[in-house]
C-alpha cells in the first residue's frame, strides 16, 4: 500500500540545512496498523506530513498504492489527498462553524456528492463514532474525545485507503485515549490501513507494528502483539 | 458554483460579524449613493436648462442687419440696410445643406401699442409674416383649425393663425374662433387656426401671444415691399448650422453690398453655438459626477479588499484543513471571490436604493412646491444603474482578487502546525 525508499528531507534555516530525515525504506501493507515512535524533533509528523502529500519529499521514492507520488500540482495533490488519505490530527482541526455532522461531510462535499447522500453518509459514520445524537453541535460544545471522534469519522467519510493520524490522543486523558484507540482498532478490523503517531508505548502497542525514528533514521521496525484497547473502556 | 452550500458558506462568513461587515458595506455603499446622487442632480440641473430651449430646433440660427462700418463699393459706413427677399434665394442657391431658410418680418413687440381689434376687444401682440417652415423650426401645437401654408403664401391670403394667448385676450370663452376676423393695425385678417407652444422662456406666456400670417400678405398689408427683417436659418442634421454661418453671411453680405470684412453689419444669434456650450458643461458635469462618485467607491472597495484578507488571515488555520481534506485551491479562490462580489453588490444595491429613494423624495418636493429654475426632474437612467452594477461587479472582483490569491498560497502544512 505504501512503499518508501530512501527517503529524505532537509528544512532551510537561514544559511543551515536542517537534514530531519535521512534516507528512510519502508513499506506498509493493507490494513497494517502502524505506530511510528520517536522522540520529539525526530521528524515523525514530517514523514506523516510527507506521506499525506502535504509536504514534498527531496529526494527518494514514494508510491501510494502503485500510484508513484511526485511533481503533484496543489490541485492534483487536493484530489489525491481527498480520494486516497484520511488525516486525524492532534488538535482535532475541526472547522468550528460548522456542525459535527457538516465537518464529517467535508471531505464528501469536496468530491461533489449531492446533499442528501453526503448527508446520509455523514450520519452513518458519526453512528460508528457513537456520536449521532450530537450531529448539531458545533465543536466547541463537544468534549476533547468527542471532537477527536467526529475527527475520525470525518477522516473515514471519504472511505480512503490509508488514515493517517498524527497523535490522536496527545491532547487526550489516559481513557479517553482509549476510546479513541479502540476506533482506531475496529476501523482498521474492517481492512484499513493506518498510521499513527505517538510517543506513548501504550498507545504503540494497541497497534500491530511499531517504526522507530531516531535522528532522522529508522532505528526499530517490529512487530508487536496488539493489546485491544476494548478493556480499559 | 452557486450551489446551496456555496451561498450557505458566504452568508455564513459574512454574517459571522454582523458590525464588521455593515461597516466594509458602509464604505462601497455610501460610494454608489454619492455617485447615483451626483449623476441625478447633473441630470436635474440638465433637464431644466434643457426645458428652457424648448422644442426649437437647435440647430439653427438667426440673423438680422445691423449699420455698415466699412466703406464698401463707393457707399458709405454708417448705412442702414435691411435684407431682402432675393437674399434668401442667393443663400439657398450658394450655401448647401440647409434645411429651412425662413425670411421673417415682425410688427409689435414687448409692450408696444395696442396693435390688434377685434369688435371691442384690443390688445398688443407680436404678428410676423411667415413662412410655413416656420413651425419646424419654432415648434407649435395647433389646437385648431391649421397653419400656413403655400397656397397662402402664393395668393397673398389675409389669414392668420393665433397664440391660445391671443384667442384668450380677444375672445370670450366658447365664441368659435376659425373663421372669425382680426384687425391687425386696420387691416382685417381671417383667423384659420390656434396654436400652442412649448414654453421656451420661464412661463411660457409671452409664446402664447403671437399672430402667424403668411410673408406676403403681411409684406402687403404692411408696405415692407421686398424686405426681410430676419432670418431663421436651420441647416441639416449632420452639418452644424456654426459650421456654414460664415458661407450664409458672406452670400448676404455680397448680395447687399456690404465689405465682406465689416463683422459688424450683419448681427446673428448661432442656437447650437449655445447649445453645444450647454451640452459640453453637462459633460463636463457627468464626467466629475463619475470621477468624484468612483473615488468615493473605490475607498469603499479598498475597504472591502482589507476586510477579505483580514478574514482570509482570520480562517488560514481553516483553509489548511480544507486543502488538507482536498478541496481544491480553485474552489477555495472562488469562495472568496464570491464573498467579496456579493458583499459588494448588496452595499452597492442599497447604496443605488436608498439614492432613487433620495431622487424620488426630491421629484415629488418638486412637484409638490412647483417648477423651480433650472433644474427639473432629477433622475438616473437604466443604463445608468446597470453601469452602476457593472462597475459593483468589477470592484468586487477587483476587492477580491488579492485576498483570494493569498489565499491559495496558504500551504495546508504552514497552517495546519500546531503551537
Ligand atoms: N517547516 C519547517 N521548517 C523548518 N524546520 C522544520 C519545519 N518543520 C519541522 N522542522 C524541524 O524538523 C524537525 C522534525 O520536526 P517534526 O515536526 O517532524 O518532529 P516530530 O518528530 O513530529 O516532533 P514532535 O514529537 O515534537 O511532534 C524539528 O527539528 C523541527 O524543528
Ligand atoms: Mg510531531
Amino acid at each position: 500500500m505504501i512503499e518508501i525508499k530512501d527517503l529524505h528531507k532537509s528544512y532551510k534555516m537561514g544559511n543551515n540545512k536542517l537534514h530531519v530525515l535521512k534516507g528512510l525504506n519502508f513499506s506498509i501493507a493493507e490494513g497494517e496498523l502502524v505506530a511510528i515512535m520517536g522522540s520529539s524533533g525526530s521528524g515523525k509528523s514530517t514523514l506523516l506530513n510527507i506521506l499525506g502529500m502535504l509536504d514534498e519529499l527531496d529526494e527518494g521514492s514514494y508510491t501510494l498504492d502503485g500510484v508513484p507520488i511526485k511533481n503533484l500540482n496543489e490541485t492534483k495533490a487536493a484530489q489525491y489527498r481527498n480520494k486516497f488519505l484520511g488525516f486525524v490530527f492532534q488538535s482535532f482541526n475541526l472547522i468550528n462553524y460548522k456542525s459535527a455532522m457538516e465537518n464529517v461531510a467535508l471531505p464528501l462535499y469536496y468530491q461533489k456528492v449531492p446533499r442528501k447522500e453526503r448527508e446520509e453518509k455523514a450520519l452513518k459514520y458519526l453512528g460508528q463514532v457513537g456520536l449521532k445524537e450530537w450531529a448539531d453541535h458545533l465543536p466547541n460544545e463537544l468534549s476533547g474525545g468527542q471532537k477527536q471522534r467526529v475527527a475520525i469519522a470525518r477522516a473515514m467519510a471519504a472511505e480512503p485507503k490509508v488514515l493517517l493520524a498524527d497523535e490522536p490522543t496527545g491532547a487526550l486523558d489516559s481513557k479517553t485515549s482509549y476510546e479513541v484507540m479502540d476506533l482506531i482498532q475496529k476501523i482498521n478490523d474492517n481492512g484499513n490501513t493506518i498510521l499513527v503517531v505517538t510517543h506513548e508505548e501504550d498507545i504503540a502497542h494497541m497497534c500491530k507494528r511499531i517504526v522507530h525514528l531516531k535522528d532522522g533514521v529508522i532505528v526499530e521496525d517490529k512487530m508487536v502483539e496488539q493489546v485491544r484497547a476494548e478493556q480499559y473502556v | 458554483m452557486f450551489n446551496k452550500d456555496r451561498w450557505k458558506e458566504i452568508l455564513e462568513v459574512l454574517t459571522s460579524n454582523w458590525f464588521r461587515t455593515i461597516l466594509t458595506a458602509f464604505g462601497v455603499f455610501w460610494g454608489i449613493f454619492i455617485l447615483i446622487i451626483l449623476l441625478s442632480a447633473g441630470k436635474g440641473l440638465e433637464n431644466g436648462i434643457m426645458q428652457d430651449f424648448g422644442d426649437i430646433a437647435t440647430n439653427t440660427m438667426f440673423m438680422w442687419s445691423r449699420t455698415t462700418t466699412k466703406t464698401y463699393k463707393g457707399l458709405p459706413k454708417g448705412r442702414s440696410f435691411l435684407f431682402k427677399t432675393d437674399d434668401v434665394q442667393a443663400i439657398r442657391d450658394k450655401v448647401p445643406n440647409l434645411r429651412f431658410i425662413s425670411p421673417r418680418n415682425q410688427l409689435g413687440g414687448f409692450n408696444g401699442a395696442n396693435n390688434v381689434v377685434r369688435g371691442l376687444k384690443t390688445g398688443a401682440y407680436n404678428v410676423y409674416g411667415d413662412y410655413p417652415e416656420i413651425i419646424k423650426q419654432d415648434p407649435m401645437t395647433i389646437t385648431s383649425g391649421r397653419f400656413l401654408n403655400y397656397n397662402d403664401i402664393n395668393e397673398k391670403r389675409k389669414i392668420a393663425i393665433i397664440g391660445e394667448g391671443v384667442k384668450d385676450g380677444l375672445y370670450n370663452r366658447g365664441e368659435e374662433v376659425v373663421g372669425s376676423y382680426i384687425k391687425i393695425q386696420g387691416v382685417n385678417f381671417m383667423v384659420v387656426g390656434t396654436y400652442k407652444k412649448k414654453s421656451n422662456d420661464g412661463d411660457g406666456e409671452e409664446g402664447q401671444k403671437e399672430i402667424f400670417v403668411p410673408f406676403t400678405s403681411f409684406s402687403q398689408a404692411f408696405n415692407r415691399g421686398n424686405d426681410v427683417g430676419w432670418m431663421a436659418i436651420t441647416a441639416n442634421d449632420g452639418t452644424s448650422i456654426t459650421s456654414i454661418k460664415d458661407k450664409i453671411m458672406s452670400v448676404v453680405k455680397e448680395n447687399r453690398k456690404v465689405h465682406p470684412d465689416d463683422q459688424r453689419a450683419v448681427g446673428h444669434f448661432d442656437l447650437y453655438e449655445q447649445f453645444q456650450r450647454v451640452q459640453s458643461l453637462f459633460g463636463a458635469l457627468r464626467f466629475i459626477a463619475y470621477f468624484v462618485g468612483i473615488l468615493v467607491l473605490l475607498s469603499g472597495v479598498i475597504g472591502v479588499s482589507n476586510i477579505m484578507l483580514i478574514v482570509v488571515k482570520e480562517r488560514t488555520k481553516e483553509i489548511g484543513i480544507r486543502r488538507a481534506l482536498g478541496e481544491d485551491p480553485w474552489s477555495i479562490k472562488l469562495q472568496i471571490l464570491m464573498e467579496s462580489i456579493f458583499l459588494t453588490i448588496i452595499s452597492g444595491m442599497a447604496g443605488i436604493t436608498l439614492g432613487a429613494m433620495v431622487i424620488y423624495a426630491i421629484n415629488s418636493l418638486l412637484d409638490m412646491n412647483g417648477p423651480v429654475d433650472m433644474f427639473a426632474n432629477p433622475s438616473v437612467s437604466l443604463s445608468v444603474v446597470i453601469g452602476a452594477l457593472a462597475i459593483l461587479i468589477v470592484s468586487g472582483l477587483l476587492a477580491g482578487f488579492i485576498p483570494a490569491q493569498s489565499a491559495i498560497k496558504v500551504r495546508p502544512i504552514d497552517a495546519l502546525r500546531t503551537e
